[in-house]
């Protein structure tokens, strides 16, 4: 990541006043990868407070052991105030949080967000290989969160209005029959899922051409940023992946309307086809929500701790071999289906050998940090509090790898605590890492780092409030997806429930951290973080150009990564 | 569009392609939207009024795909045609684009083997009793009558084999220069592909199992009625170059939309093979056997 002696070359760089799109125009029509990265953020955080939103609900129901929020949602969104219409509704909230915080929250910010902002950047070309597919990219997204939203308000279940399902789908529930979801709220979410698809198919595409084919000169593959690495095999594990959730929820659909009977055993299919076509694109999927996470965190922690990251190559290969052996462990999540025990035991060991790349990464982070001048800024305290909250996720992972300690904690809230670690834990607090950390470049502002800080201290012990005792209540035995629970239950649903109104709260902080920067307009400065951050976005102004490196960056032969 | 750096008066360090804003994804992402709605009001049947709206909403944003995607590709071609912006490094990237989609319909053709895999192979396992009562353990489930693969499918496969010569012809007769054979050679092809579809719709409407209530059929004509979907767009796909051809496009060193129309049509080429050796060879084994055990 040498760009120091490389590039200077832009900052004198004007841009062309009269080529700029002005209005409008420069956005909805945008084939400038910042732009639509600035496009794909706001629609993140738009999709984040809608996701949000919805298991704040699902929380507040939680924190009594009767039906009542809901009663009065039910109520308000659909006139069934029933308790059958309460406990649908739950469903319904459980199933669009799912899919709004993974497709619409986190992969738009992660990959489109920070993807399109800096991966052309951190290799010195000026923008992406295919800009107006770009532009497709993210504008197929509101559309499919738009399908989404319908889903929630026409008829599914017999009687009631929504998928109840969850975002795996699993037929017979959303099958057509009775007992499954045949109203037209199944067929919306099925075509969502298609458009999203599509977006990151070709956003994906867009990734790979773009980082193999116009990386400076002199920026080998060997020297390009870890984040720039990240997003590369993400966008492989997208292409190789999503087509087969498109053909399983293809089938889905045809099902449904046309007749077939892939997942309906009275026509000779079978209703687990679809658990492995879906988890065969799922599990790579959770690789692709946390990959260009483990990216941004390989930045921050070498940026503050003024050190290149330690065992740069290492680093990259492990994201290839997570990306890799993902592909290879699906079965694992769906041990309790009767598959034989032979199988079992190869997922149970192939999961296990994700643990290695896995710890060469939390390892490397750690040796990156041993011996450096770390200065603890916000995006630092951001992706040392990941480490750590994604090493709680990824233990939990390796218990719930056992095929037979998975048949007690199975559907229980121990996986629930589980994935959250690593995802709402896990990859949202790289998403707020990666924000602190570029928000200056982006903007050209810098925030209040005092309420950035505060934001990191609610989050964090919001979070934790919220999914540590989750912990309990699985081992206790509490099962997912229930809208009541004994009593026995009660108490560390209240904590969770608690913590969840503290991490509401740290959102206004957040809104404040952001609307005071944009006000008090301090310039941040083309790199405010000092010598540490070496790759080549803090060599250009605050914001960038809107074209940058019109003159390409060289990067020096013996440059260290 | 205008050109930006043309108009500012100086050009760019770098040979990259920096497109002109465009209407045609904002455009084309309405459309599918709308398609959407259209598709999931037509499958339910939903009156707006008195009025059965899906297939009119369906059929609008149809035709806005289609729109978007004949104006983005004039756009393409237009600027492939300056000779400005698809430099030597624009058209590696556009390869790198076309290799990558082709791997992705490869998977998509990887969900539909699988469903007709877990079928077939597993026919007979103990634990898929509801299915067994179904298929009788057996593939072909009991009761289908096959297609016989050696009539109608192997001819079908004769016609692709030979499209894939022929457009083989056409582009080395475009890079030798031969512009003629070149013509003749897009226009076997196209008809052969035409051909095939033909011929795979005349199979369609006369085979002796149904599409509905059965695993055989759905995986049949879901896994060949996506191949022959496949094969109209390469068809189609191979007609807008016969009719580039014709208005003096595509030099032998500058042919990309000639060289990904072949490069698709040897994917749909070789995913009929597979269908071909799997879903009618194999997949008629036991019937023929039964056949004639009796």
């Amino acid at each position: 990541m040498a760009a120091n002696a490389a590039a200077h070359a832009d900052d004198h760089d004007h841009d062309h006043g009269h080529a700029i799109p002005h209005g409008w125009r420069r956005y909805l029509l945008s084939t400038n990868h910042k732009d639509i990265g600035t496009l794909y953020l706001i629609f993140a955080i738009v999709a984040g407070l809608i996701g949000g939103a919805l298991s704040m609900a699902m929380r507040a129901e939680l924190a009594g052991n009767h039906i009542g929020v809901f009663l009065t949602l039910s109520q308000i969104m659909t006139g069934n105030g029933t308790e059958d219409g309460a406990k649908n509704l739950y469903n319904v909230f459980i199933t669009a949080h799912g899919v709004i915080m993974i497709f619409f929250l986190v992969m738009p910010a992660l990959i489109g967000g920070f993807g399109n902002w800096f991966v052309p950047i951190m290799i010195g070309a000026p923008d992406m290989a295919f800009p107006r597919m770009n532009n497709i990219s993210f504008w197929l997204l509101p559309a499919a969160l738009s399908l989404l939203m319908i889903s929630m308000f026409v008829p599914g279940a017999a009687g009631f209005n929504g998928f109840g399902g969850g975002w795996v789908m699993y037929p017979p529930l959303s099958s057509g029959g009775a007992g499954g979801t045949p109203g037209p709220a199944m067929d919306f979410v099925i075509l969502a899922l298609h458009l999203a698809g599509a977006s990151s198919i070709l956003g994906a595409i867009n990734f790979i051409t773009t980082i193999f084919n116009m990386r400076a000169p002199g920026m080998t593959m060997h020297k390009m940023p870890l984040f720039a690495w990240s997003v590369l095999v993400t966008a492989f594990l997208l292409v190789l992946a999503l087509p087969v959730l498109a053909g399983a929820i293809t089938m889905l659909l045809t099902d449904r309307n046309f007749g077939t009977t892939f997942f309906n055993p009275a026509g000779g299919g079978d209703p687990i086809l679809f658990q492995h076509l879906f988890w065969f694109f799922g599990h790579p999927e959770v690789y692709i929500l946390i990959l260009p996470g483990f990216g941004i965190i390989s930045q921050i922690v070498s940026t503050f701790s003024r050190k290149p990251v330690f065992g740069y190559l290492g680093m990259a290969y492990a994201m290839v071999a997570i990306g890799g052996v993902g592909f290879v462990v699906w079965a694992h999540h769906m041990y309790t289906t009767g598959m034989s025990l032979g199988m079992q035991q190869y997922f149970e060991f192939a999961t296990m050998v994700i643990a290695v790349p896995t710890g060469v990464k939390i390892f490397s982070w750690i040796a990156t940090m041993w011996g450096g001048s770390i200065s603890f800024r916000t995006p630092m305290i951001w992706a040392i509090g990941f480490i750590f909250l994604f090493t709680v996720g990824g233990v939990t992972g390796v218990v719930l790898a056992n095929a037979g300690v998975d048949r007690a904690l199975h559907e229980t809230y121990y996986v629930v605590a589980h994935f959250h670690y690593t995802m709402s834990l896990g990859a949202v607090f790289t998403i707020f890492a990666g924000w602190y950390y570029w928000f200056p470049k982006m903007s050209g502002y810098m925030y209040n780092e005092k309420l950035a800080n505060l934001h990191f201290a609610m989050l964090f012990i919001g979070v934790n409030l919220v999914f540590f005792p989750q912990h309990f209540l699985g081992l206790a035995g509490m099962p997912r997806r229930y809208i009541v629970y004994p009593d026995a239950y009660l108490l560390w649903n209240q904590v969770s429930s608690f913590g969840a109104l503290v991490s509401g709260l740290s959102v206004l902080v957040f809104a404040w951290v952001t609307i005071d920067a944009f006000a008090k307009k301090r310039v941040a400065g083309d790199n405010p973080w000092g010598v540490g951050a070496d790759t080549l976005e803090w060599t250009l102004s605050s914001p960038p150009p809107f074209h940058q490196f019109e003159t390409l960056p060289r990067i020096a032969e013996g440059a260290a990564h | 569009m205008a050109d930006a750096h043309a108009a500012s008066g100086h050009a760019p360090g770098h040979d990259y392609h920096l497109v002109d804003p465009s209407p045609w994804p904002l455009v084309g992402s309405i459309s599918a939207f709308t398609m959407a709605v259209g598709l999931v009001m037509s499958m339910k049947g939903i009156e707006i009024g008195a009025l059965k709206a899906g297939p009119f909403v369906l059929g609008a944003g149809f035709i806005g795909v289609l729109f978007t995607m004949a104006s983005w590709w004039r756009d393409v071609i237009a600027e492939a045609e300056s000779g400005k912006y698809h430099t030597r490094i624009v058209q590696i990237g556009l390869r790198y684009g076309m290799i990558l989609f082709i791997a992705s319909e490869v998977m998509f053709f990887v969900a539909w083997f699988w469903a007709y895999f877990d079928a077939s192979i597993f026919a007979a396992a103990k634990d898929q009793y509801a299915r067994n009562a179904t298929i009788g353990g057996m593939w072909p489930p009991k009761g289908i009558e096959v297609l016989d693969p050696l009539n109608l499918p192997l001819f079908n496969t004769l016609i692709l084999l030979t499209s894939g010569t022929t457009v083989t012809w056409a582009h080395h007769a475009l890079l030798e220069g031969d512009r003629k054979s070149l013509k003749t050679g897009l226009l076997l092809t196209v008809l052969l592909g035409m051909l095939f579809t033909g011929v795979q719709a005349w199979e369609y409407a006369h085979a002796p199992f149904a599409f509905k209530n059965s695993i055989f059929g759905a995986t049949f004509f879901m896994a060949t009625g996506f191949h022959g979907f496949h094969v109209i767009v390469g068809t189609i796909f191979l007609l807008i170059c016969l009719l580039r051809a014709n208005a003096g496009q595509f030099t032998p060193e500058r042919h990309l939309g000639f060289e990904f129309a072949a490069w698709y049509w040897h994917f749909v080429d070789v995913v009929w093979l597979f269908l071909f050796s799997c879903i009618y060879v194999w997949g008629s084994w036991g019937a023929m056997i039964e056949g004639a055990a009796r």
